[in-house]
């Protein structure tokens, strides 16, 4: 570790802190319906757009009427991405002449792209066409991210509201999220990404003629415009195969530390929101406290296991840390930081390889996204994650006292606390579940590239970062093969809805509550102690539950590694 | 559930519009407009041919130039449709390894490179971006202290002196940005390119 490698840790923390009132203060506005420095332009195009589908912007909705809404709208979009994959030979803007996506590839992609997840299976540059690309995915990167905005938003409104039918409008939420927040910030960042050396082209492949006289094919394409929503919208889902390893996905240093900033920015955003809309903005400094403890351990721990290497290449006489899989232009740190970064909102972009990650630099992103990814978190997943593990601690709190808990002057009751254990629950049963079942089955067992508790781990990230929506992998993996492709697909699909529902019916049993004033039983929710029982919570909660998996996994490779044992495949 | 059918039909393709072709067009033409040159890949052109991009990386394996990265990229094997083989620096298939710290494949490949390496020059410890492959495969990089490595090399090749190889090395080495953001590098290309000039001279 060095000086100037906690400097950029620094430099990065910075950023996203001081984005968080502006941002906060704007999205509050745009969520509330009320006026903003782009309304004169985009308040038209708002209004032809809720006249043409029919709706009413003042009519809300009740929580089921709003999460029936949100299935209706990712059912069609999962119908037209799967059916654009699928024809896309016969679809124009196909330069490379891309054939049509098989059925369980474009059922993984789909479901994939639907859930906010962007697990690829697929290699951008040899599988998908232009059309694919820029029809079927980008809109995809943009609507799943405004949907966990908008849930986030509903879950907001269900504390900040007393005694209230409703939750907001699903359509007029999605719609605003998407004009007003995610379309404006990326058209900026698109022109950046451009000027730093990113393609945006719909021109083929280029042939080149290298120095030696070998013929090298270069893939460009329109990747600046989707690199700007994948990591705005915390998709992930790269143009190319290596994402953002990829120097035309990640050009620059400073390409970099942008792509990581606008990462965090919405999710951060979310928790000033959220103290902003239930009238206390001490509340979502609070919630982003207990983030902060969280990630910064993450990042020591990743930064300190890479810098120090492996011992297999360390006992060959290197000391400069592991460099297998990582870029020369962002060096160990920035390359750790972004692991930590990317699995702590359910982003998934990756600019190093975490498969070649030390055991210990491959633990983290794996512990990260079994919490949850409520470290910051997917934009909206994040905050409505880490709310329900609010609801958790403070039972948790409310039985060493023997009091009814309460939360901002809700009373929180069985029919919450159930919901949010079932919201909790869903995640280790996909991530273990099929996990168990990958490693007895032969198709399963095809699956991993690397020989003895490696390989195990390519596993368990999978499941792992499936059912968190995440999408890095530990790469190694076959996992473009019916059965990778369809038990990716249930992960994620389950690790999306069964938490999202929950959370939505926690909104709306919340709402219809009274709020009652704060007596002197009451735990202060803005305090150390309360972030301090929080971080406490999750811990127990991801420790108890995932600690046997990732013992068999990374800590005994640490410890095999340490002995000094390799292992060869077939072995 | 029928009610939400036409909210969801409209919103689904008129939002599929504007952020999946208004939106990518509209930058695509704006970018081409204001950065032509790095919208289109950067591309590096000599003698009127396009010879890469000043951003992907390229194979380099003759003595005479300096070398980047080991690359775990591949290609379709043209004997068999369904099985690939290693094709350094493939533009169009980009990859890492994905070999884990444990990997005795990784062991011994760095242990085969290690070796070549220091028979080359005999005596200086080996950079290790030289015996590691990138997240990419394409990493255009490499430290300065693996340039300075090859210095050897190359000037025994083409029969330069080592004090302007350095020199050239020197010059070709880019900072951190802002002097704290990435880590300090050559690139290869760059610096094959600006060596053919040099020896043209």
């Amino acid at each position: 570790m060095t000086l100037i490698g906690w400097f950029q840790i620094a430099l990065f923390c910075a950023v996203v802190l001081a984005l968080v009132k502006p941002l906060g203060a704007y999205m509050t506005r745009v969520f509330a319906g009320e006026r903003t420095i782009l309304s004169p332009v985009l308040v038209p195009i708002e209004r032809g757009l809720y006249r043409a589908a029919g709706i009413d912007a003042r009519h809300e909705q009740t929580w089921l009427g709003y999460g029936l809404a949100m299935l209706v709208f990712h059912a069609l979009g999962f119908v037209s991405l799967y059916a654009i994959l699928r024809l896309q030979d016969g679809l124009p803007l196909n330069p490379m002449g891309q054939a049509a996506v098989a059925p369980d590839l474009a059922l993984n992609t789909a479901v994939s792209f639907v859930t906010n997840t962007n697990w690829q299976n697929y290699g951008g540059e040899s599988t998908l066409s232009y059309l694919s690309q820029m029809l079927g995915l980008t809109p995809q990167n943009f609507l799943s991210a405004a949907t966990g905005l908008a849930l986030a938003v509903a879950l907001t409104r269900g504390f900040a509201r007393a005694s209230s039918r409703t939750v907001g409008s699903f359509w007029v939420d999605l719609t605003r999220c998407t004009l007003y927040v995610l379309l404006p910030l990326c058209i900026g960042l698109t022109l950046f990404y451009v000027w730093q050396g990113m393609p945006q082209t719909l021109g083929a492949s280029v042939d080149a003629t290298t120095l030696e006289g070998a013929r090298q094919t270069i893939a460009v394409g329109p990747v600046a415009s989707q690199v700007a929503i994948k990591m705005l919208g915390t998709n992930g889902g790269g143009f190319f195969n290596a994402n953002a390893a990829h120097p035309f996905e990640n050009p620059t240093a400073l390409a970099n530390l942008v792509q990581m900033v606008t990462i965090f920015a919405l999710g951060a955003a979310m928790t000033n929101v959220f103290g902003r809309m239930v009238g206390d903005e001490r509340q979502g400094w609070a919630i982003l406290a207990a983030m902060g403890v969280l990630f910064l351990a993450g990042v020591a721990v990743t930064y300190a296991s890479e810098a120090a290497g492996s011992p297999a290449l360390n006992g060959l006489g290197f000391s400069a840390g592991n460099m297998e899989g990582k870029e020369i232009r962002f060096g160990i740190v920035a390359s750790a930081l972004f692991a930590v970064v990317t699995t702590a909102a359910s982003c998934g972009a990756v600019n190093a390889m975490h498969d070649s990650f030390t055991a210990l630099g491959g633990l983290i992103p794996m512990l990260n996204m079994q919490l949850g990814e409520i470290i910051v978190g997917g934009v909206g997943a994040g905050l409505y994650g880490m709310l329900v593990f609010v609801l958790v601690a403070l039972f948790v709190a409310g039985l060493m006292v023997g009091r009814t808990p309460e939360y901002l002057g809700k009373k929180i009751e069985a029919k919450e606390v159930k919901m949010a254990m079932l919201a909790i629950l869903c995640l280790p049963l996909m991530m273990l579940g099929l996990t168990a079942l990958a490693t007895v089955l032969p198709a399963g067992l095809a699956g991993p590239a690397n020989a003895g508790p490696h390989g195990f781990s390519e596993i368990l990230y999978a499941f792992t970062s499936a059912a968190a929506n995440n999408g890095s992998a530990f790469a190694g993996l076959t996992g473009n093969t019916l059965f990778y492709n369809t038990t990716l697909a249930l992960g994620m699909a389950v690790g999306r809805f069964m938490v999202i529902v929950p959370a939505l019916a926690i909104a709306g049993s919340l709402a219809a509550k009274k709020t009652l004033p704060a007596s002197a039983g009451t735990l202060p929710t803005h305090g150390g102690l309360f972030v301090g029982l929080l971080v406490g919570v999750i811990l127990i909660v991801g420790g108890l539950t995932f600690f046997p998996a990732l013992a068999l996994g990374p800590v005994v490779e640490h410890l095999a590694g340490a002995a000094g044992q390799t292992f060869a495949a077939g072995g | 559930m029928l009610t939400h059918l036409r909210p969801a039909l409209v919103l689904l393709t008129a939002l599929t519009a504007i952020t999946g072709l208004a939106y990518p067009l509209a930058m695509t033409g704006l970018a081409g407009a204001i950065f032509p040159a790095r919208a289109a890949g950067s591309l590096i052109e000599r003698d009127g041919r396009i010879v890469g991009s000043a951003l992907i990386g390229q194979s380099f394996s003759q003595a005479h130039y300096f070398h980047g990265r080991p690359s775990a990229t591949t290609a379709a094997d043209p004997a068999d449709a369904g099985k690939t083989v290693p094709a350094p620096y493939n533009a169009a298939n980009s990859m890492g390894s994905n070999l884990g710290p444990t990997s005795a494949v990784l062991a011994e490949r760095v242990k085969g490179d290690l070796a070549a390496l220091s028979a080359e020059n005999p005596g200086v410890p080996v950079p290790v971006d030289l015996v590691t492959t990138s997240g990419s495969g394409l990493d255009p990089d490499i430290a300065p202290e693996a340039a300075l490595f090859q210095v050897p090399r190359v000037a025994r090749a083409r029969g330069m002196p080592e004090d302007r190889l350095r020199a050239l090395v020197t010059a070709q080495v880019e900072g951190r940005t802002f002097g704290v953001l990435g880590e300090r590098r050559v690139n290869v290309l760059a610096l094959n390119l600006a060596l053919d000039e040099l020896a043209r001279r």
